[in-house]
């Protein structure tokens, strides 16, 4: 049994993350969720635009879980359909702002010293931009067409990203492995995808797992400001604000998607605590 | 010291010089003008307004113009409130986001800092669990669904407080807790992993076998280190807050900052969509200035370096 004395990082850091019952938890919550927006709006008896306009704003019941809106649709299908939104902005978002901060922090971190402060004043520049003008002007300009929001939402989010890239690879660059890369000849993109890239993995999944919540929640901004997903779809933001709009009269409106949108977050939040603390590696012991 | 300083505030006039350029190039990428929404306008007097506002101008021009008049304070007036000043709008704005921001920072300090370090001191107890729980749900409540609820139970239901708009002297409560608790757990959360990274280290143990109080160790020697990131955090927040969270703004419908960075951008209102993210810029700089000489003044490993 050797192969149960060494063990990679990767497999002591999913240990250390299956140690702790809380994050377990998490993950088996997550994984519910996503199981329900999957599976939820195709088994439900009703569609996520269908009016019953007999049901409009019923109270939950046994035939409607969650009651109807207004327009007598099912709440609980549009919970779970709006929901497969919410998370797909979520994470083709933060793919897109990793993607960009990644490759950016790696050539800013890599290159010379004057590459390097003048990428890295650019940061600082877009970091003084009062970011929802950023994407506000972005959607207007494109439209908006649901695909364009998570590139507008990637396209802002992805400095945090390529600061937390740029510092690793500053110190990583002139230890050995890397030295005896460059004195075997190797070249800039041959270090940067052989050796960087793989070292700064670790840091790039900490903070990928915790830009996904971030990422929801501006686009639950965005769609509460009437500027993301447009009716007749609808995502946790869409519906959070015909909620708010009518809490008074009509609670379950607010507390149905409310109660979906804040259990994903905080286990997102859960997961991206815990990967920090297993792949931290100041926190690996034996 | 000097030069520090001098660095920096050149640096900050580099980050504001450059929030102008991009601003002003991604209004001229958008397709429409701000007199778009106007039907029907002869073409004669269409040009007319095109060259008064400076429109028909080529845009390196129209962009010069531009950092001339922030610069020397002249401002240009809105082109869909006319008569008045970009600057006369962001100051009838700015005192309403700017009470609500600084009360909800003060709300957020006061309920974070203590919740963190009740959590470092007394580390894997109920204590820290519980705080813990409540920071991650704080942080997991978005503004749109706390803001309506406070708004329900305080406003509607009791009364304390008016459900939105902004006559009575107290309207800023209800949105600056909205704010101040959720930004609360952000404290908390950095305040925790400051202090018990700070009471790890070994000038602590120092002052413990010399016989410190647990207070005087937190206050007199690891508070100073363990702010460090909540300082950090705190510069972008709180210009973000006195320039008004859009969200709460819009839920407890107040006149202040938020509409505009969402309004000039929709109606193509060119100058007021420069003077607003020239505005957020100075405040960001400026308090990103403030953060960089506290941290140096209060980490002496950091120190005053240009």
């Amino acid at each position: 049994m050797s192969h149960s004395i060494a063990r990679s990082p990767w497999q002591k850091a999913w240990l250390l993350l299956m140690r702790n019952p809380l994050t377990v938890a998490a993950i088996i919550l997550l994984a519910l969720l996503v199981f329900a927006c999957c599976i939820g709006a195709a088994i439900s008896p009703y569609g996520p635009n269908d009016q019953n306009l007999e049901l409009r704003a019923t109270a939950p019941s046994m035939s409607h879980w969650l009651g109807t809106d207004p327009l007598g649709r099912d709440l609980a299908t549009r919970i779970l359909h709006g929901g497969r939104i919410s998370m797909l902005v979520g994470i083709l978002a933060t793919a897109v702002a990793s993607v960009i901060g990644v490759a950016y922090g790696l050539i800013a971190g890599l290159a010379s010293k004057r590459t390097d402060a003048a990428m890295m004043r650019l940061v600082d520049v877009l970091y003084a931009f009062p970011f929802i003008t950023f994407v506000i002007i972005l959607v207007v300009i494109f439209g908006r067409e649901f695909w364009l929001i998570f590139v507008a939402i990637g396209a802002v989010e992805w400095l945090t990203m390529a600061r937390v890239v740029r510092g690793q690879v500053l110190a990583l660059k002139n230890l050995e492995f890397v030295q005896a890369a460059r004195a075997a000849g190797a070249g800039f993109w041959h270090i940067l995808f052989k050796h960087m890239l793989p070292n700064v993995m670790g840091p790039v999944i900490i903070y990928a797992s915790l830009t996904i919540p971030g990422v929801m929640m501006l686009e639950a901004t965005l769609s509460f400001l009437g500027l993301g997903i447009q009716p007749p779809d609808a995502s946790w933001g869409v519906l959070i604000s015909e909620g708010a709009a009518s809490m008074a009269v009509y609670p379950w409106m607010l507390i149905g998607p409310s109660v979906f949108f804040s259990a994903t977050l905080l286990a997102l939040n859960l997961i991206g605590d815990a990967l920090r603390d297993a792949l931290d590696p100041k926190s690996i012991q034996d | 010291m000097l030069r520090f300083l001098l660095s920096r505030v050149l640096q900050g006039f580099a980050v504001i010089l450059g929030v102008l350029c991009i601003t002003f190039g991604l209004l001229k990428l958008a397709p429409g003008s701000p007199l778009q929404s106007e039907r029907n306008i002869p073409e004669n007097i269409r040009e007319q307004r095109m060259a008064m506002s400076g429109l028909d101008k080529p845009l390196a021009v129209q962009l010069w113009r531009y950092i001339v008049s922030f610069a020397t304070f002249d401002f240009p007036v809105s082109a869909k409130t006319p008569g008045r000043g970009v600057n006369e709008i962001i100051a009838q704005g700015f005192p309403v986001s700017a009470q609500v921001g600084i009360a909800a920072l003060m709300i957020a300090l006061a309920l974070g800092i203590p919740m963190g370090a009740l959590a470092a001191l007394r580390p894997n107890t109920l204590e820290d669990r519980v705080s813990t729980v409540v920071a991650t749900l704080g942080i997991c409540t978005p503004s749109m669904v706390l803001g309506p609820i406070l708004a329900l139970v305080f406003g509607l239901k009791l009364r304390w407080f008016n459900a939105s708009g902004w006559y009575d002297a107290d309207d800023w409560v209800l949105p600056a807790l909205t704010l101040g608790i959720i930004y609360s757990a952000y404290i908390a959360r950095l305040t925790r992993g400051g202090l018990r990274e700070t009471l790890a280290q070994e000038f602590i143990r120092t002052a413990r076998a010399k016989g410190a109080s647990d207070a005087a160790i937190v206050f007199r020697h690891a508070f100073k280190l363990a702010c460090l990131p909540v300082l950090n955090f705190l510069g972008p927040t709180a210009a973000g807050l006195m320039t008004g969270s859009i969200i709460t703004e819009t839920v407890f419908q107040l006149p202040g900052l938020g509409q505009h960075f969402v309004g000039a951008a929709v109606n193509r209102d060119y100058d007021l969509a420069m003077a607003t993210a020239v505005f957020y810029a100075l405040l960001i700089v400026g308090f990103n200035l403030l953060v960089d000489f506290l941290q140096a003044l209060l980490n002496p490993r950091i120190g005053f370096k240009a």
